[in-house]
């Protein structure tokens, strides 16, 4: 059958993804793949670019601490209500770490660009940040539709290598349901490949469901499936579970240093800091 | 004053703002990322009555983005909002807003012509204090007519004469497409509005002097005449506080919700 490879693990989910490859990952409040990413640090994953969409927090700080991370692309690297993202905070400072700043609906834009096909977008705003003075990438141009002069910022297309996510539910055919993270959609839209682990597989067919259809990225944009139940956890996971508060307020005060980052990380990739049962 | 009571007061004083009449009602109230204080303002504002749509980016049930976050730019890029939605006579005053119309924003820095830093200081991209990011800022400011600028630091090291990076400018050419920018700024110490390109002390916050404001304040700003102490919450704010917004906060703010809820200190 034509369709998303079924994976036996996540593990082999991570294998496929090579060093330096530009990987794009949702933010901790969205579906986030965080057994994905324990799997892609297991196997020492190097120099991967990340493309946040379109802020970074708990996985995009891990891989930074972890040393898998070259570059970063974001608007934001933050653990939220937990404090700042330590690991990536000392990464920049020590110079070890490319950061192209960016704005969250550039990131999109980028996104929809290539969703589209078409090589850049406009977007509003922008103008006179200095964020526009350090993206050489992005142009400005006079919007060729004004009667006046009317500048306009243009961001470039975006497809990254790899879409990375957690979701809660696909079917047998490697339709994903993501519900009303749409902007999970364009991304898979854009990517190269989508490279996703689900809380379960079920038997029923997604697309028969007038209820299940709009909430779901199909099968031709999927390239692999793994079940990871809890793949999510510590994050939350929509209103199937919440984020586990006492493993996220623990991260932030280890990660201050690297020590302390180093303990967690070895209880995190052994299971021990993400198996809090709801 | 210690921190609880503090949050109290800031949530009371921005929910105030929410139904000042000296300003249009607002229509259409959007809140981004790691904003309990501006969403417990727009809940007590609701609570005690005021009227309009409030979208949590991050709500974690009953999220009113189904395209996911990029909606949330989308909706602030979309021009007017519906004329079907309005009556008659309120077209023209809405005349060239945006669907959302109130939008929060902070900044690692604050300057005195209302631009903000969210990148951090020394060498780009902030290698001496890195802050968080810019997040939309640097989108939002331009599109959501007014944006109300929060931040509890209320030090020289934030409120500054000019900040290092502009993450957002607060203002722009007149042929730079803009909707609006700041209309207040609220910091633990006092409250301004911006007007004429400049901040405009309205009121001290209780414990405050107008000594201490301007040495804690890197800008030049202006005093109002009648400059008064913002009044501290009422016995059915503080109530609502800690019953009502503290229970729309538990689920997306839950630390800082627990701390709204917990019983006043003898």
């Amino acid at each position: 059958m034509i369709g998303p490879a079924r994976e036996v693990s996540v593990d082999a989910l991570a294998a496929r993804i090579p060093d330096g490859a530009l990987i794009a990952l949702p933010p901790d409040y969205s579906l986030s793949p965080v057994s994905l990413v324990a799997a892609l640090i297991r196997r020492r994953v190097a120099a991967l670019r990340l493309f946040c969409l379109p802020v970074g927090g708990f996985l995009a700080d891990l891989l930074i601490g972890a040393g898998s991370v070259a570059e970063i692309e974001t608007s934001a690297v933050s653990l939220g209500e937990f404090g700042p993202a330590p690991r990536f905070l000392a990464a920049l400072r020590a110079g070890r770490l490319r950061l192209r700043d960016a704005t969250c609906p550039a990131l999109h834009t980028a996104l929809q660009a290539a969703e589209k096909g078409v090589p850049f977008m406009p977007l509003r705003g922008i103008l006179g940040s200095d964020i526009l003075a350090h993206r050489p990438d992005w142009g400005v141009i006079d919007n060729p539709f004004a009667d006046g002069p009317d500048p306009i910022v243009l961001i470039p297309a975006i497809r990254p290598d790899f879409a990375l996510f957690h979701a809660p539910l696909a079917d047998r055919e490697g339709n994903v349901w993501v519900g009303r993270r749409r902007e999970l959609a364009t991304l898979a839209h854009a990517a190269e490949a989508s490279l996703v682990t689900v809380e379960r597989i079920c038997d029923e067919a997604l697309l028969e469901d007038e209820r299940m259809a709009p909430g779901l990225i199909t099968a031709p944009y999927i390239t692999a499936i793994a079940e990871s139940p809890r793949g999510a956890a510590p994050l939350g996971l929509l209103d199937l579970y919440e984020p586990d508060s006492a493993t996220l307020t623990a991260y932030a005060r280890a990660a201050r240093d690297e020590e302390g980052f180093r303990a967690f990380l070895g209880r995190f990739l052994a299971g021990e800091e993400n198996a809090v049962p709801s | 004053m210690n921190s609880p009571s503090r949050h109290f007061l800031l949530i009371a004083a921005l929910a105030r703002h929410l139904r000042d009449p000296a300003f249009p009602p607002p229509r259409h109230i959007a809140i981004g990322a790691a904003s309990p204080i501006p969403a417990g303002a727009a809940w007590l504002a609701r609570a005690m009555g005021a009227e309009f749509r409030l979208s949590l980016l991050h709500r974690r049930r009953g999220n009113p983005f189904t395209e996911g976050s990029r909606e949330l730019f989308d909706l602030a890029g979309q021009g007017r909002i519906d004329r079907f939605l309005l009556g008659g006579g309120e077209i023209e005053e809405l005349a060239g807003q945006g669907r959302i119309d109130m939008f929060f924003l902070g900044g690692g820095e604050i300057d005195g012509e209302a631009n903000i830093n969210l990148i951090g200081t020394g060498e780009w991209p902030g290698l001496e204090a890195r802050f968080p990011g810019s997040f939309g800022s640097a989108f939002m400011y331009f599109m959501v007519p007014r944006i109300v600028l929060f931040r509890e630091e209320h030090s020289p090291r934030t409120l500054v004469e000019r900040v290092q990076w502009v993450s957002a400018p607060g203002r722009s050419p007149a042929h730079h497409f803009r909707r609006g920018g700041a209309e207040v700024l609220l910091t633990s110490r006092a409250f301004f509005h911006f007007r004429e390109g400049g901040f405009h002390l309205i009121s001290l916050h209780p414990g405050e002097t107008l000594a201490g404001v301007q040495a804690a304040t890197g800008f030049r700003f202006t005093v109002a005449p009648d400059l008064a102490e913002t009044p501290p919450p009422t016995a059915e704010e503080l109530h609502l506080i800690r019953t009502e917004v503290a229970s729309r906060l538990a689920s997306d703010y839950p630390a800082f919700a627990s701390r709204l809820a917990a019983p006043p200190p003898l």
